[in-house]
């Protein structure tokens, strides 16, 4: 059946098994290979986007529950070729080694600082928690998201 | 030479930014489920569903009519086809009458553990080949099922029913057996203990996959894989496919971490060549997250003993160690050596007249296990860091205390130290790092606050845990590793090249999961040869671009990756000299090299930058006599010692008695890895394997049931943590560099995770002391620990 969704601001469609998750209609229908599967159980957050507005895992979304939303992914974060101001904190922290996860994790990081401007690191950690990484031990990412919201050093 | 060690912006030493960001931050990076090849077929894994079992039949009809479907092959189908000439490849028989029962991609008749492959289904999408897998009926016929290390060592039940044992080997190095047994009954203080290292799922975050894109026609195959090691795995593709090794490339695309976990040569990227070669069509495979728990190495799984013998005043007389190993179900790539790898620093950082280890292997019917973050080490420095707390209760001292005594050389500097094991440690100074790790914890006041909250009665208890930690990097000599039985060299190999146009080009053997090898690689050729690390390049990971590797593990790459790196860069700027000599018309004796430039002394108005040297080489209108065109020079470094990095952790809990919960609440490292490239980097390898050694201590463990069946394969229940389980990690330094290269480099990537486990869970048993509770098994959950309390009279 026909999906179609605005996806970092394009008006995008496809034609996709009823069954297909939403991270499947990102990645192999649309070729948006940002977002990254890393489970099968909804608990890792490496497929962490913005269905509108708010941090969702396209893991346990269908692709059909998608339609009309507006998505967006790590590919649509940067504008204007500037990275978003959270990308930038990674980068300069040190909040990423691997990569696998960031993708995720920097959406979710997103949605947390919009719903906490200036959040303390006890929110940061909590509002994270869905969002695993292998490689840094949080210590970074904890920090890159003190320093995007402007609220670390 | 001081004169090539002009200090640039940006290099040895400097917090750089890494290079690898962008791609990453911006989803533009590739990994292996990223990629794609026209016409490409999905494998999908029928994997058995018994621990220990002869296939009857398998039916393969109701598979093979899903829509979409290419084939379904059985094992004994695959048998027949010629698809492999060798079984799946163990590198280390760690003796010589060792067992090793072969080890299919696909069974052809019994399963020995749950997710052993019994059947492929080849498809056009990832959801047929879903679909189809599961409908693929398979008849077994159950056998013995030998579920778990206590188990295997009754050895009633066989988990390889011809071998007739579930011994795989014994391995001793045990020099003087009469010695320690004399110092044990001589000792004033003994200590018998038993820890057991549960099995561990390294779970990095990408899972792992492969795509094998054959050209039928040009005789050639290209593998990607979702690897750690393309350069091993290209000569094992070919020693088990058979086909010539100069017709198969190995690319790694970018990796999503690897802990061990992708350092195996793995059933399914033997399929993917064998069917691509046959069929020739593209053939591919992403392992799910609750498949990965079969499909793919675990790690630990051993049951400790281990014994000191001390003096009145607790200085250690001996150190006598027995491990149980479990091997799983086959010999992986290194199965058999992983336990080894720790068995030379079960002493620890002390000084001890008499040393014994010995390793006994064992089959069992579960999940093959291999190397995981540390490989061996960890498992050392748990026992003899948990082993000298409880000496420390037994002689009445501090924790600290019984450290200072033991440190070799007394805590003071040493270098090229033989250790009791009989290795030559590059250099250490085990004082200062613990006086430093006790100063920024604060540790005085957290004793008073320890005191206070006891003597008040206090639900939440505070527990501190020491633990002083040495490991062995640089792996490794490639005579040593031979000596071990090893079945390969240790070196690695890079080549520098200035190109025509100025720009450097480093290719290395030593293949990055994460590490920032570009970043890192870049700063040492910036200091080298004074140069803007941004023009620096580097090239990896496929085997095309870079032949010649032995990859990333060990904590190996920059005290031997980034050595050969720093030798080739010499010789390129040895031969730079000579032809600015040649254009100075001056002895190339008397030409300086400064901040990238060469000039004559004297006659500083000649100067000619290195990188304008490129385009006169390339050219090669004007060299000296004899001189070959073109700046591009290659070193293949074999190193003579193995490197020591060592630190001190400490780890502060609070432990809440009525529930049982633990909460890391503080942890200190001070680590020393000799010289640091780039100590962003270094500091990021800490907090990320700290929290993998905190989560053996607490968290996670693989439970198997009786029957071999794996009870937590998904991250709903095989808890990995979250930020929100763990603290900030706090890291500080000591500096002491090593003897065995001339960077003084010693290696960082698995320091954490050594120094950690044992230093939670002295915390965890410190807390628990004034119970009479002095040791629990790893995980301490809530439920161990309540146990304990309750066992111990407290609480109901």
């Amino acid at each position: 059946m026909q999906v179609s969704a605005t996806v970092n601001g394009q008006q995008r469609s496809a034609d996709v098994e009823p069954r297909m998750l939403l991270v499947h209609f990102l990645r192999d229908s649309l070729g948006l290979t940002g977002t990254n599967v890393g489970c099968d159980t909804s608990s890792c957050g490496a497929c962490t986007v913005l269905v509108d507005g708010r941090s969702a895992k396209s893991c346990t979304m269908l692709a059909v529950q998608a339609e009309g939303a507006e998505i967006t992914t790590i590919e649509g974060l940067a504008s204007n070729g500037e990275l978003h101001p959270m990308q930038q904190a990674f980068h300069d922290c040190h909040a990423l080694q691997c990569g696998y996860c960031t993708p995720g994790m920097i959406m979710a990081s997103v949605s947390l600082v919009d719903e906490y401007p200036n959040p303390t690191e006890a929110q940061i950690r909590e509002g994270l928690e869905a969002n695993l990484c292998r490689c840094t031990g949080y210590t970074n990412i904890v920090k890159a998201v003190q320093v995007a919201s402007g609220g670390g050093s | 030479m001081t004169d090539t060690m002009a200090r640039p912006e940006g290099g040895i030493g400097a917090r750089l930014p890494r290079k690898e960001d962008a791609e990453l931050v911006t989803g533009e990076a590739r990994f292996i489920d990223d990629i794609h090849a026209p016409g490409e077929l999905w494998m999908g894994m029928v994997r058995s569903t018994m621990a220990h079992a002869r296939i009857t039949s398998i039916d393969t009809e109701a598979a093979a009519s899903v829509p979409g479907v290419h084939s379904v092959l059985t094992g004994a189908q695959l048998a027949d086809m010629g698809l492999w000439v060798a079984p799946l490849p163990c590198a280390w028989p760690v003796t010589d009458d060792m067992l090793n029962p072969p080890h299919w991609p696909v069974t052809p008749d019994v399963a020995h553990h749950v997710g052993d492959i019994v059947a492929v289904v080849l498809a056009d999408s990832r959801y047929n080949a879903a679909d189809a897998a599961d409908m693929v009926v398979v008849d077994y016929e159950p056998l013995g099922v030998v579920a778990s290390l206590e188990q295997a060592r009754e050895d009633q039940i066989h988990a390889h029913e011809d071998l007739g044992t579930n011994k795989a080997y014994t391995w001793a190095l045990d020099p003087d057996p009469e010695g320690t047994q004399a110092a044990f009954d001589a000792a004033a203080h003994t200590v018998s203990a038993h820890f057991v290292q549960q099995r561990l799922i390294p779970a990095p975050m990408e899972p792992r996959g492969v795509l094998a894109v054959p050209a039928p026609h040009g005789g050639e195959l290209t593998l990607y894989s979702a690897t750690q090691v393309p350069h091993v795995l290209r000569v094992m593709v070919a020693a088990t496919t058979g086909l010539p090794e100069q017709t198969i490339r190995i690319i790694a695309p970018s990796v999503g971490g690897g802990f061990g976990a992708k350092l195996n040569i793995n059933p399914d990227e033997m399929l993917a060549v064998g069917l691509a070669n046959h069929l020739g069509l593209p053939v591919r495979w992403t392992e799910s997250r609750s498949e990965a728990a079969a499909s793919t190495h675990q790690g630990r799984g051993q049951l400790q003993h281990i014994e000191l013998a001390a003096d009145e005043n607790g200085k250690l007389t001996a150190v006598r160690v027995k491990i149980d190993a479990d091997m799983g179900a086959y010999m992986m790539l290194i199965t058999p050596g992983t336990p080894l790898l720790g068995s030379f620093l079960y002493h620890g950082v002390y000084d001890t007249p008499h040393f014994g280890f010995t390793c006994d292997g064992w089959f069992t019917n579960l999940t093959p296990t291999d190397a995981y973050r540390g490989a061996g080490r960890p498992e050392a420095s748990y026992a003899i860091e948990r082993a000298m707390d409880l000496l420390a209760l037994e002689v009445g001292i501090g924790p600290d205390e019984i450290r200072r005594r033991n440190y070799l050389a007394g805590g003071e500097a040493f270098e090229n130290l033989e250790s009791a094991a009989g290795l030559v440690f590059d250099s250490g100074h085990y004082g200062p790092s613990l006086d430093k790790a006790m100063e920024i914890v604060g540790y005085d006041d957290l004793r008073a606050e320890q005191a206070r909250r006891r003597d008040a009665g206090e639900t939440k208890q505070l527990g501190i845990g020491l633990c002083t930690y040495v490991e062995i990097c640089g792996l490794a000599p490639s005579r040593a590793l031979g000596g071990l039985k090893y079945g390969a060299g240790g070196w690695e190999h890079a080549t520098v090249r200035i190109l025509p146009t100025g720009k450097i080009e480093v290719v290395s053997g030593s293949t990055p999961h994460g590490q920032g090898h570009e970043t890192t690689w870049s700063q040492i050729i910036a200091t080298k040869m004074g140069v803007d690390p941004a023009d620096v390049t580097v090239l990896h990971s496929d085997t095309a671009l870079s032949p010649l590797g032995m990859d990333t593990y060990g904590s190996r790459s920059l005290a031997v990756g980034g050595v050969a790196i720093a030798m080739a860069a010499d010789k390129v700027i040895d031969k730079a000299r000579h032809l600015a000599a040649h254009q100075f018309e001056a002895s190339p004796d008397d030409v300086q090299f400064e901040n990238g430039s060469f000039s004559v002394a004297g006659t500083p108005a000649k100067s000619v930058h290195i990188q304008e040297l490129g385009f006169a080489a390339f050219t090669a209108h004007d060299l000296p006599d004899g001189m070959e065109p073109n700046l591009s020079e290659q070193v293949t470094f074999d190193p003579t010692n193995f490197a020591f990095p060592f630190g001190t952790h400490v780890a502060v809990v609070e432990v809440d008695e009525e529930t049982g919960q633990v909460d890391l609440i503080r942890y200190v490292a001070v680590d020393d890895c000799g010289t640091q490239v780039n100590p962003q980097i270094v500091e990021g390898q800490v907090h990320g394997g700290v929290v993998q050694g905190a989560a053996q201590a607490l968290f996670e463990h693989a439970i198997y049931d009786e029957n071999g069946q794996l009870t937590n394969p998904s991250l709903l229940d095989y808890l990995v943590p979250s930020a929100a389980e763990v603290p900030t990690i706090e890291t500080d330094f000591t500096v002491t560099p090593s003897t065995s290269n001339p960077l003084g480099v010693k290696g960082v990537g698995e320091a954490g995770t050594i120094g950690s486990a044992a230093a939670v869970m002295n915390a965890v048993c410190d807390a628990l002391s004034p119970r009479g509770i002095h040791d629990l098994e790893m995980p301490a959950t809530p439920w161990r620990v309540r146990r304990a309390i309750e066992q111990a009279g407290g609480g109901s």
